[in-house]
């Protein structure tokens, strides 16, 4: 089986962004499994670093959260996106397509294109 | 910025960290049981679901860290940790805990207490607002060696137009005054003040005004301000008090206010500081001499407030040009040879009075006994080591820091040194009041004295300072094991812990010189004062009391039914020949205020001017020495036992209208005639202004009699020329009546009264005490000071014996399996017991040795204190030195019989 890369911190919390985004409200443990399936298990997500980084989501603004019921009638924390997260998401998303377009273009060069 | 934005987000984030861990726990938990049951539903065995939900979410315990410390500050974190640390480590050892903690309190509480007392009097004399603009002024005429000779009515008008000052005031030093009109006559202290008094001084009345500056009566303005005191005491806090008419030595003044309560003059004794009542007048009229230059105003005061900003350098200089300027313009009142010249000085330190000096030395005495405090808990500190010793191995050998353990450790003697202080602030607070009746009512600003949040503050300054200062070596020297050995419990007394040793020792030699300085010091003091007690005072205090009385002396001269010698001479004689006839009495005498030995404050000098010195010029009156000049009755001499030398006394022959006589001492035969027969001689002395209201020019007195020198002035100084004026040729209005013989001081009082007011019901009588008392109040700061330093340095000795004692256990300790070898192959016990001793014996002789040399440089530097005994006083080093040896055998000799009796077999045993 070959290695799952590591996540990198600021690209999670985008995933958490746009999972919350995508699916509403989610308690913890959900937007974990999310992240896992959405990534398509190509990724070894340290799901306990989850936690620290939605505590700071929240005190941060991004996203709020209140207690509810899970499926299984557990007492649980569900978080879910406010404007501002949304706004963040945004431009992060913006920010990242960028990237990867500016990337994408030093990809495809090639050699006799640059005199 | 960002970084302190970091700070102050990171202090908060302190705050919120419990609830956010908390938090955090939850959800990592939910989550873990969330995928515990996913996977039970995916159908693994529970405990394997258990350990793939574990791995899958990571290291819960690292997360949740690591998220922490991002997020809090670990200075403060560590530091309350170290906090709880210490204070369990405190109370494992409750015995050490104690002791150290006592130690400190006894230390930084005695340390505190004698800073109130300089807080009180030393650092804040003055309570009025801006008190460095409040200088004095003093005239001095360097040129005839006189100093403080007064100020003129010119003078001060000249200063006041100078723009020097923004105003100068001229203030009496606290005389005495009649009230009567209420149920006793009282006397009362007042102070004669230009009107701008109060307003030099910044403080205004609570109740009416006080003077008002622009008044210009020339003489008293008939306005009285009370003191809170007063008003309270004898008029109940009357609020309709203003405009009350009192009568003060027989004039009616009207009372215009009321000063605040805890409002005090200025001045260095507590005399000069309970004045009561202020009278506004312009010095210039009756009864004041008229205003001329040359008419100088004795026993008057200036003070003054220079202009806002003003150094006193530099208002200095302008002055010494307005002084030069005036010379010039006036070269027949200020002759050339006089050298008048004009000083200011800082009011602060003309307050302060004498006692600068002791209390200096008090301050001294205990920062010694802090000293020794300190090192003696640093000492215990050390001795912990030992005993810890496996604990710091373990921390240091699990990966803990150098700085780490110091700063922990510091943490720990910081709390210890914290914990003293506060104790010892606490005890000074409580017991304040019982420590208070103490100290000797003759300290200036005794009131003042109060334990307040400056005295705390340096409190908790000397604790945190004397903490870090002490408990830094022990903690660093802790740090410093030699791990392995430590670990495998290599015999003690290894070379890991010859550090640690040889500091105790040294820590323990100092503690032994600072107490052996202490105990020097107190020697000396203790001699000095016994030798001043016994020494012979030169007349006889035995049976003696001296009641006081005080004639009125009012304002125009005219009304004063005792204005001349000879009417109050009827007085005098008739006060005598009652005062015979009670009971018990065998001789009676009277005399003013300067001729109660030892129990004046400021003795009144007049100039001297004699008549045709060798040169055949006759001095100047401005340009003569000034000597003290007591007045008394012929009766006085025999009754103080001051025998005659040479020629007569006075007799009841030497009346008013009869040649003037006087009689001086030996001291200023010698000063004043040397070589010659002072018998015959004719002097001039300037008279006392009140009650004359012309300058007539005084009349020649020849001298009659020469008399022995006694030490009426001070104890410590036999040869202080005086010069004696009878009773009937030159009034006083202070009368001090001497009663002689087998006397009730409890009844003598209220007889004499009786007698005295049988003659005139208006006069007061007060003040009734021994001359035995006088003579102890006059040395009771120094009896103060020395009991003081006494107490300083039993607890110094007491803690270096302590201190001393420890380490001699300790070493033993150290060396029990040493010993125990050495028993084993055959020492005699008596041998191992001489051989503690030795070390004991040897830190006391360092510490000797070393205190000698620190006790010879203190006691140079305190030689101004001492009398009677030389600094290099023998037999007191020798007799200290002693003492300290005996006292440290005492405390070697426990732990050097436990040395002897070590059980070989147990001790080599001990693992």
């Amino acid at each position: 089986m070959p290695e799952k890369p590591d996540v990198l911190q600021g690209t999670l919390a985008l995933m958490v962004l746009k999972t919350l985004d995508l699916l509403g409200p989610l308690h913890g443990y959900g937007i974990a499994r999310r992240i896992e399936q959405i990534s398509g298990d190509l990724l070894a997500v340290n799901q306990g670093t989850l936690y620290p980084l939605l505590l700071k989501l929240e005190h941060e603004g991004a996203i709020a959260s209140e207690w509810g019921a899970s499926e299984n009638n557990r007492r649980a924390r569900f978080y879910r996106l406010t404007r501002a997260g949304h706004k963040q998401l945004q431009t992060e998303t913006r920010d990242w397509e960028q990237t990867a377009a500016i990337i994408a273009r030093f990809f495809a060069a090639k050699g006799e294109d640059l005199a | 910025m960002k970084s302190v934005k970091r700070f102050f987000v990171r202090l908060s984030k302190l705050a919120a960290g419990h609830h956010d861990d908390r938090r955090l726990r939850e959800e990592m938990a939910e989550h873990l049981a969330q995928q515990r049951s996913d996977n039970l539903r995916a159908g693994m065995s529970p405990g394997e679901a258990h350990r793939q939900a574990v791995l899958k979410f990571g290291a819960a315990e690292a997360i949740r860290e690591e998220y922490h410390s991002e997020q809090s500050l670990p200075l403060i974190e560590n530091l309350l940790f170290d906090l709880r640390y210490a204070v369990r480590m405190l109370l494992r050892s409750p015995g050490f805990s104690f002791i150290a903690i006592t130690t400190m309190a006894l230390g930084i509480g005695a340390t505190t207490a004698i800073y109130s007392v300089i807080d009180a009097t030393l650092l804040h004399p003055l309570p009025y607002p801006n008190p460095s603009e409040l200088v004095r002024v003093v005239d001095d005429l360097p040129g005839v060696g006189a100093q403080g000779v007064g100020i003129s009515v010119p003078e001060w008008r000249d200063l006041e137009s100078s723009g020097i000052f923004q105003s100068a005031a001229i203030t009496g030093t606290g005389a005495n005054v009649n009230l009567t009109g209420s149920a006793q006559p009282l006397r009362l202290s007042f102070k004669q003040v230009t009107p701008n008094y109060f307003s030099v001084l910044g403080v205004d009345a609570q109740l009416g005004r006080t003077f008002d500056p622009h008044d210009a009566t020339p003489g008293y303005n008939l306005e009285v301000v009370l003191s809170d005191g007063l008003w309270r005491r004898e008029f109940g806090a009357d609020p309709h008090i203003l405009g009350k008419a009192l009568r003060l030595d027989n004039d009616v003044y009207h009372v215009v206010g009321v000063m605040p309560r805890g409002f005090r003059d200025q001045g260095s004794t507590s005399e000069e500081q309970n004045v009561e009542l202020w009278l506004g007048a312009g010095f210039a009229g009756v009864p004041f001499p008229p205003p001329l230059r040359e008419s100088r105003l004795r026993s008057r005061a200036v003070i003054a407030r220079l202009k806002p900003g003003l150094s006193i350098e530099t208002a200095q200089r302008h002055l010494d040009v307005l002084v030069d300027s005036l010379k010039k313009q006036y070269p027949a009142e200020y002759p050339a040879q006089t050298a008048w010249t004009v000083r200011l000085i800082p009011l602060s330190e003309t307050v302060v009075g004498n006692v600068r000096q002791s209390l200096v030395m008090l301050f001294g005495a205990v920062g010694l006994v802090l000293l020794i405090s300190c090192v003696n808990v640093a000492n215990l500190l050390l001795a912990r080591t030992s005993v810890r010793s496996r604990e710091i191995a373990v921390r240091q050998a699990m990966g803990a820091q150098r700085t780490r353990l110091v700063r922990q450790l510091l943490t720990e003697s910081l709390l210890l040194f914290l914990l003293g202080g506060i104790a010892g602030f606490a005890t000074l607070f409580f017991t304040r009041k019982f420590l208070l009746r103490l100290i000797p009512e003759s300290l200036p600003h005794l009131n003042d004295i109060s334990i307040n949040w400056g005295v705390l503050g340096f409190a908790l300054v000397v604790s945190v300072a004397a903490g870090t200062v002490f408990g830094l070596a022990p903690a660093w020297l802790m740090s410093r094991l030699d791990l392995t050995g430590t670990l495998r419990q290599e015999g003690r007394g290894s070379s890991g812990s010859l550090g640690r040793s040889r500091a105790r020792q040294v820590l323990v030699v100092t503690e032994l010189a600072l107490s052996l300085v202490l105990m020097v010091a107190a020697g000396l003091l203790l001699r000095s004062f016994w030798d001043l007690f016994a020494v012979q005072p030169g007349f006889n205090p035995d049976r003696v009391m001296a009641i006081e009385t005080w004639l009125p002396g009012p304002n125009d001269p005219t009304t004063d039914p005792y204005q001349t010698a000879t009417q109050e001479a009827v007085l005098l004689r008739e006060v005598l020949r009652r005062s015979r006839t009670l009971s018990g009495v065998q001789e009676a005498a009277v005399g003013d205020e300067d001729a109660l030995p030892l129990g004046h404050s400021q003795p009144s000098r007049l100039p001297l001017v004699q008549e045709g010195d060798r040169e055949g010029i006759e001095t100047k009156e401005n340009q003569a020495p000034l000597i003290e000049s007591p007045i008394v009755s012929p009766e006085y001499f025999h009754l103080l036992g001051m025998p005659l030398e040479r020629g007569r006394l006075f007799t009841n022959q030497d009346l008013e209208d009869t040649p003037q006589v006087a009689v001086i001492n030996q001291a200023a035969a010698r000063t004043y005639w040397p070589n010659q027969d002072p018998i015959g001689k004719r002097v001039r002395l300037h008279l006392d202004t009140r009650g004359l209201s012309s300058s007539a020019e005084p009349a020649w007195t020849t001298i009659v009699g020469v008399i022995a020198d006694a030490r009426t002035e001070s104890l410590a100084d036999a040869g202080i020329p005086q010069i004696y004026r009878s009773m009937y040729q030159r009034a006083s209005k202070e009368v001090i009546i001497f009663l002689r013989g087998q006397l009730d001081p409890s009844a003598i009082s209220a007889q004499e009264r009786e007698q005295v007011q049988a003659v005139d019901a208006t006069l007061p009588v007060f003040h009734a005490e021994t001359l035995g008392e006088v003579l102890s109040t006059s040395l009771s700061v120094r009896r103060f000071s020395m009991e003081m330093v006494a107490l300083f340095a039993a607890t110094a000795l007491l803690l270096a014996g302590l201190g001393i004692y420890g380490t001699i256990s300790y070493v033993v300790n150290e060396q029990r399996r040493e010993i125990a070898v050495r028993l084993a192959l055959g020492a005699q016990r008596g041998n191992i017991l001489k051989m503690v001793l030795r070390r004991g014996l040897g830190l006391a002789a360092a510490g000797a040795g070393l205190g000698v040399a620190g006790a010879l440089i203190v006691s140079h530097l305190m030689a101004g204190l001492l009398y009677g005994v030389s600094p290099n006083d023998l037999p007191t080093f020798a007799s200290v030195t002693v003492v300290l040896a005996i006292v440290a055998l005492a405390a070697c000799y426990i732990p050097a019989r436990r040395a002897m009796r070590v059980d070989p077999i147990v001790a080599l045993h001990e693992a």
